[in-house]
């Protein structure tokens, strides 16, 4: 293993976080402010209480999860994309690394830095509404699992996407509204029968359920269907990254 | 030179010479392990485009081989294969006896790229970006030596500046950097100096030089003759995918090139007298003067007889100037011959 490549990878990535500080951290915690005034405090105090927690405090794992899945999925496809764009990363595949060691490298950069945006979001929080937690080990775990997962996820669509258009098609069209229709802003159990049916087709409701459960011991669904569906959906994007270094698919000709 | 071609057995070699190759051979063969081995190299693209057919070639440490050929000949394919860019259909490539795809890891240790296009991260200062590179292939942080490669690049100055501000020539040297950071002993410059000015092209000259100096070995592809012939030790050339020789550069201007004597002569002449229609000479009517074309190796140059010909035939000599071949003339000679 190869481990000065992962830090020199790491620590590089890390770096771009850091120098631009006011997009990567400033912008998405202004937003999710502006989320809690608008919904917790202004729309919220006249929103009746979720499963016994005030409407405040409902929304936050699911803003914090919002934020989780489109940071890691765009930082770590950006990540991976901008060296093939620039063509710098002809650097990458002639020096003595594997794969394994370059998803390491982009993939827990990106996945620090989400899990970054997300603490940040989280003290936030504090802020606008009185709430605890109660089991944060299992907070921060699917916090971490989340950043992670969604990290493979993004990187995947960085490696595969062939320009800019095709890097922010899938969070744009496909994440943002599987976010905002996951239970982010209400509990699955106040939709009609049916849509509740639909919704569970949605893997994000999984996600959302289970990190609210961990926040206030309530979930849409069972904590342990959460965490299979997390797993099952990492070892997909494992799975896929594998496939696409084992076959150079759109890596080498 | 242990690499012979059809072509080049078509020169035909005096017996002692012939003694004296086989002497060196062995004397290679047992002392210089070749760094660099190509065995029946191909590759086929998935447009159909056959980008190389059965490339073999063996390079010698401390060597600087130069690879020469027309755009689209498969330079950069060859190169791309070695580095790990891209995959060949068939055959293989060794580095210092490393397997390039089942020992990428040690092959690639060894070899140091430096890539056609400027492909640097823009936002980058210099300094990082070397130590970025020399952490990719598994080396800790040596301040020392990024500084001393700095220095010898003539970019210290710019340590702390970042890509995007600098010139595209000063750009080219980041790229030779940060291919040297890891110490490699195979470098491979694919097109150093394309579109570089005159001066920082003479400049890039003597880096290359410099690394030779220093141990490394250095393959590089180019289609500025002028170069190959300046710095190479061998030259290989390529065309259409088809190693159509690999020779010692010396050697092969002196095999494959032409020399030739123009000979002005005080009065013009009608034709060229019969006693001398052996020698196949050419006459221009505008400065009046012979041409005479010889192989410079060639057992009998021809030239005494020649001059006594000529007195014999009673013309009068005003001048008499020799010119031999350039490499271009020896190249463009081989790619329009096959």
């Amino acid at each position: 293993m190869n481990f000065y490549a992962i830090k020199s990878i790491y620590s590089f990535e890390m770096a771009r976080f850091f120098r631009t500080l006011a997009q990567s951290l400033i912008s998405p915690v202004l937003s999710t402010s502006l989320y809690f005034i608008v919904f917790g405090a202004a729309i919220g105090s006249r929103i009746e209480e979720v499963d016994g927690v005030s409407y405040g405090a409902f929304i936050i794992p699911g803003l914090i999860m919002l934020s989780l899945l489109t940071q890691s999925i765009s930082n770590a496809s950006f990540g991976i994309y901008f060296p093939k764009f620039i063509g710098s990363i002809y650097e990458l595949h002639t020096a003595p690394v594997s794969y394994v060691e370059i998803v390491l490298g982009y993939v827990g950069a990106a996945a620090s830095k989400s899990a970054l945006i997300g603490l940040v979001i989280l003290g936030t929080a504090t802020f606008f509404v009185d709430f605890t937690i109660l089991h944060p080990v299992a907070m921060l775990a699917f916090l971490l699992l989340t950043s992670v997962t969604f990290s493979l996820f993004g990187f995947i669509i960085g490696i595969w996407s062939k320009n800019f258009e095709q890097l922010q098609m899938v969070p744009l069209l496909v994440i943002t509204p599987l976010v905002f229709l996951g239970g982010s802003f209400y509990s699955v159990s106040m939709l009609p029968p049916f849509w509740q049916t639909v919704t569970m087709f949605n893997p994000v409701v999984y996600l959302i359920s289970g990190f609210r459960w961990a926040f206030f011991g309530t979930a849409d669904v069972n904590i342990g269907l959460s965490l299979t569906m997390i797993t099952v959906f990492m070892l997909l994007c494992l799975g896929l990254i594998g496939w696409t270094y084992k076959t150079g698919y759109k890596i080498k000709s | 030179m242990t690499t012979t071609t059809a072509f080049v057995d078509r020169v035909r070699r005096p017996a002692h010479l012939a003694v004296a190759d086989l002497f060196i051979s062995f004397f290679e063969k047992t002392i210089m392990a070749a760094i660099l081995s190509i065995q029946n190299l191909s590759k086929q693209y998935d447009s159909g485009f056959q980008a190389l057919k059965n490339v073999n070639l063996e390079i010698e440490e401390g060597e600087i081989l130069a690879l020469l050929g027309p755009n689209g000949a498969g330079k950069t394919t060859l190169i791309s294969i070695i580095c790990g860019l891209v995959n060949a259909t068939s055959g293989t490539a060794t580095v210092g006896g490393f397997d390039v795809v089942d020992e990428f890891r040690k092959a690639r240790s060894l070899i140091g790229l430096v890539p056609q296009e400027i492909s640097l991260e823009p936002f980058q200062t210099v300094t990082n970006a070397l130590h970025f590179s020399r952490g990719l292939f598994g080396k800790g942080r040596d301040p020392a030596l990024i500084e001393d490669i700095l220095k010898k690049l003539s970019l210290w100055d710019k340590r702390d500046s970042k890509v995007v501000e600098l010139s595209g020539g000063m750009k080219r040297r980041v790229l030779i950097a940060k291919a040297l950071c890891h110490e490699p002993r195979v470098l491979f410059l694919d097109e150093p100096t394309a579109g570089v000015d005159v001066e920082l092209r003479k400049e890039m000259w003597e880096v290359v030089r410099q690394l030779k100096a220093d141990g490394v070995t250095i393959i590089l592809t180019t289609h500025y003759i002028e170069e190959a012939e300046a710095i190479a030790d061998r030259i290989g050339v390529i065309r259409s995918g088809e190693l159509l020789l690999v020779e010692d550069k010396d050697l092969l201007m002196r095999r494959m090139g032409q020399r030739q004597i123009r000979i002005e002569l005080m009065q013009p002449i009608d034709r060229i007298p019969d006693a001398l229609a052996s020698y196949n000479l050419e006459y221009s009517e505008e400065d009046q003067s012979l041409t005479y074309s010889y192989e410079a190796n060639g057992e009998r140059t021809g030239i005494t007889a020649l001059f006594s010909d000529l007195g014999k035939a009673g013309l009068i000599l005003r001048d008499v100037e020799t010119r031999q071949s350039s490499l271009e003339d020896i190249f463009v000679g081989l790619v329009e011959d096959k």
